[in-house]
């Protein structure tokens, strides 16, 4: 990995982590019980799964002020929801396709998969996302991306059906 | 808009959570900075779950006429259900309250107080946005349908059914064989007691046969579940058998008439034979043959019927004209014991199973020792004459290993010592274990290894690379030569036997994946069902209503899976005594005004909850069926479909009050984000 400059290093970046009911929410709660630690640069927000995931909550995120998103739900073929998160996996990977588009750097939306088991695991993936997007740099919003405005959820949301 | 009044209580969990958050900071800071967004009241206390903690959040919802609360203390999973009881004893609607994971979420995973308190801030100040749009909401009541559906009756399934049958509920069995008893029937001795398998399991058997609260329907098979608990609906294929249930009186003189003889794959594990009208064995339940159409003269020539002619009742038992059956039952809760597939030791070439004929699975050493087998229980080599001089018994087959599957199968290890005690008890020969580790956990299983190792019986340690009848040295000629290295002296050891039994493992059945979809439960990434909580919750899955017992949920021995098997019976006998179940209101709903019939959502649910309302021309989502995950509510174009507890509203809401917090007091932002209240809808 490249040599973090000084403003690099002083930047303590905010991630939005997305957790499903069923598995990755209840891994992050393994991962306290475990005493697994992690940078207390993320905010986990919790869904009933990870197709609940309105590619617009990440794009308002990234608006708000987060400087990345974790996007995580239970493994391919464990889906509480049977196979809901193979849908959340469609509209991640056209995302970030998006978001390249828009000249965002696409790592900036991550998406991990973590049972119920993976507390330990969960922690690791949390803190190397964290790091990733710290070395990214702050996500600077109103000068960059002038087009933002322009697309509106019903646009955003008909490209990811 | 009004006001909404809430209230802040932040827990300080003893230490847990005060060790690493500054908790009287926090709760100073919500009453004050908070205030503009509603917080009338903010408290911290040593134990908030605690009866006094309760307290605190009741009489100020009294006496300060909150209208919301948040709960900032452990993760929901562990509290949601004694904090929104609390609420809805001080009269406000459960779910006006939202909970904060301080404990697991931050106080236990980072180590910075400052950063710690920081992130709680956040976190508070997201659950404040959130709760002030909260609906209040009522539990959704079901009542519960007192019959159980059990899939699967091998023991698990077989203790669960006579459990709920003994209690005067009604069972429905189905089993996909002809003949109830799974695999537990095919085994001659049990370890660590060595009593017979079938001296205490056809007892069981014929209880289930003739128990007037089980309907038992074998050779049938589910073929599509719909509903939800409570109020499950069915739909069962009753296969036909050829040979009618009402007359036939199962003498078994069809079957030794029969002409068409054939090895028995399943249940003599290809040892034996059987006829085309067929009982798997002797002590089957039910007592009626069937006809396996692919092998009978009659179906597949046109020409034959000696069963039919040799048929002693009138009317005629046979029925050649029997079509398959479908039926529909309504259920309240279903039990799955569909248990496991031996592994197929064909897939570890070098083992040399299927090639080399004294190589032997550990089912068809099973059937060989059984008195009721082919062999009448003489221990044979596959010539059916000689008895071999030395045996080799290889653990882990297929087992812990990472070309094949990873997980140990639990029961190889004392099933391999079993081998190892027959085998030395009837023939007297040399026997050789190769094994990676002993496991033997549980009651008098050890004490059975320590009998097993003073009759003289030999243990090498390490993995069998290779089993081969090419001979290389004098004394290996005419033997199967077990390569192996010894890893306690470190050397390559080349064993010559007579004979290899392969303790091949257990694996999840070939189609748990598909079973898992039909029922709608989840599998792990090997195939077996998922548990609710593999602690906690060792019977119950996800889906409610739906339960699981035996080898379907994970390897494991006969006495575990009649545990998991009453155990399962419990859980069912306890929902059937509430006669109702609330469930959590978590549930999609379409806006009618705003659907556009476009129907996007209806192929996105796995459950088959949205349907179309052709005259309306609108999409509509079946309230029971919906399990809530939300998958359409994010898809819909029109925004036309609100989810409860879930809404867009609230989750803009909460993210609008996590990223405005962050930003306080973070030195490497001086930018304000550009996230305002407006954009929120």
């Amino acid at each position: 990995m490249e040599t973090l400059n000084a403003e690099q290093l002083n930047f303590e970046p905010v991630v939005v982590g997305f957790t499903c009911n069923w598995c990755s929410y209840r891994a992050a709660d393994l991962a306290g019980m475990s005493r697994a630690k992690y940078p207390a640069n993320i905010r986990l927000v919790r869904f009933m799964c990870s197709g609940r995931l309105d590619p617009v909550f990440i794009m308002k995120a990234l608006k708000g002020g987060a400087d990345g998103v974790l996007i995580t739900g239970c493994h391919p073929g464990e889906c509480h929801y049977l196979e809901q998160n193979y849908k959340a996996l469609k509209r991640f990977k056209l995302l970030r396709r998006m978001l390249s588009q828009f000249g965002y750097e696409p790592e900036r939306v991550q998406l991990v998969w973590a049972s119920a088991a993976e507390g330990t695991y969960l922690a690791h993936q949390i803190s190397r996302v964290v790091e990733e997007i710290r070395a990214l740099g702050p996500l600077h919003r109103a000068s960059d991306t002038p087009s933002f405005e322009l697309i509106g959820d019903a646009q955003l949301q008909e490209a990811t059906v | 808009m009004k006001q909404e009044r809430i209230g802040v209580y932040v827990c300080h969990c003893g230490s847990n959570i005060a060790g690493t958050v500054d908790v009287g900071q926090l709760s100073s800071w919500a009453a004050d900075a908070l205030e503009k967004r509603g917080v009338v009241v903010a408290r911290d206390y040593k134990f908030m779950c605690s009866s006094l903690g309760q307290e605190l959040i009741k009489s100020d919802i009294v006496e300060l006429s909150l209208t919301r609360v948040v709960v900032a203390a452990c993760s929901p999973h562990l509290h949601e259900k004694t904090f929104r009881t609390a609420c809805q004893q001080a009269g406000l609607n459960p779910y006006l309250m939202e909970m904060v994971s301080l404990r697991e979420h931050v106080a236990w995973v980072h180590s910075d107080k400052a950063l710690a308190t920081q992130k709680a801030k956040a976190l508070i100040s997201g659950a404040v946005e959130r709760v002030a749009l909260h609906e209040p909401l009522d539990p959704i009541s079901v009542p519960i349908e007192a019959t159980t559906l059990v899939v699967g009756a091998g023991i698990s399934g077989i203790q669960a059914a006579l459990e709920i049958a003994d209690a005067g509920q009604k069972v429905v069995l189905v089993e996909r064989e002809p003949s109830i008893g799974g695999h537990m029937a095919q085994l001659d001795k049990t370890f660590p007691t060595l009593d017979c398998s079938a001296c205490i399991l056809t007892p069981k058997m014929v209880t289930v046969g003739s128990h007037p609260n089980i309907n038992l329907l074998t050779w049938s098979e589910v073929e599509a579940v719909d509903g939800f608990v409570g109020q499950f609906t069915v739909t069962i294929r009753k296969k036909a058998r050829y040979v009618r249930e009402d007359v036939c009186t199962g003498c078994g003189i069809c079957m030794e008439k029969c002409p068409s003889k054939l090895i028995d794959q399943v249940y003599e594990a290809g040892l034996g034979y059987r006829s085309a009208i067929y009982r798997p064995f002797p002590q089957a339940i039910p007592k009626y043959p069937v006809i396996d159409k692919a092998n009978c003269i009659y179906f597949q020539r046109g020409k034959c019927k000696a069963c039919q002619l040799f048929c002693p009742t009138t009317p005629n038992a046979i029925d050649f004209e029997q079509e398959d059956q479908i039926l529909q039952l309504t259920v309240g809760n279903i039990i799955l014991a569909t248990g496991y597939d031996l592994f197929d030791a064909r897939r570890i070439p070098q083992y040399g199973y299927g090639r080399l004929a004294n190589v032997f699975s550990s089912l068809e050493f099973e059937r060989l020792c059984n008195a009721a087998g082919p062999t009448e229980g003489k221990i044979l080599l596959r010539d059916g004459v000689s008895q071999p001089e030395s045996v080799g018994i290889i653990h882990c087959v297929g087992s812990r290993d990472r070309n094949y599957n990873n997980y140990c199968s639990a029961i190889c290890c004392m099933q391999s010592l079993k081998f190892a005690h027959l085998v030395k008890e009837r023939t007297g020969a040399k026997v050789t274990n190769f094994y990676i580790d002993i496991r033997t956990p549980y009651k008098d299983y050890d004490e059975f290894y320590q009998h097993v190792l003073q009759e003289k019986v030999e243990f090498v340690r390490g993995r069998v690379a290779e089993v081969t009848d090419a001979a290389r040295r004098p004394g290996e000629e005419g033997k199967l030569i077990i390569q192996v290295e010894d890893t306690f002296i470190g050397k390559q050891r080349r064993i010559p036997v007579d004979m290899v039994i392969l303790s091949a493992g257990i694996e999840p059945r070939h189609d748990s994946k598909e079973v898992s979809r039909k029922f709608g439960i989840s599998c792990n990434g090997s195939g077996f069902f998922t548990e609710l909580h593999p602690k906690l919750d060792p019977v119950a899955t996800m889906s409610k209503g739906i339960f699981i017992a035996g080898c379907a949920q994970g390897p494991k021995d006969i006495p575990a899976s009649v545990v998991q098997g009453a155990a399962a019976a419990a859980r069912v006998l306890g929902t059937i005594q509430q006669k109702s179940l609330d469930l959590e209101p978590v549930l999609a709903q379409v806006i009618d005004q705003k659907c556009s019939g476009c129907r996007i959502c209806s192929n996105l649910c796995p459950f088959n909850a949205i349907g179309f309302d052709l005259e309306r021309q609108i999409s509509t989502i079946n309230p029971a069926l919906c399990q809530g995950c939300g998958t359409c509510v994010s898809a819909c174009p029109s925004h036309a479909i609100s989810g409860t507890q879930f809404s867009t509203e609230q989750i803009l809401a909460q993210l609008h009050g996590l990223l405005a917090e962050s930003f306080n007091g973070n030195g490497a932002r001086t930018q304000s984000p550009a996230f305002s209240q407006a954009e929120l809808v």
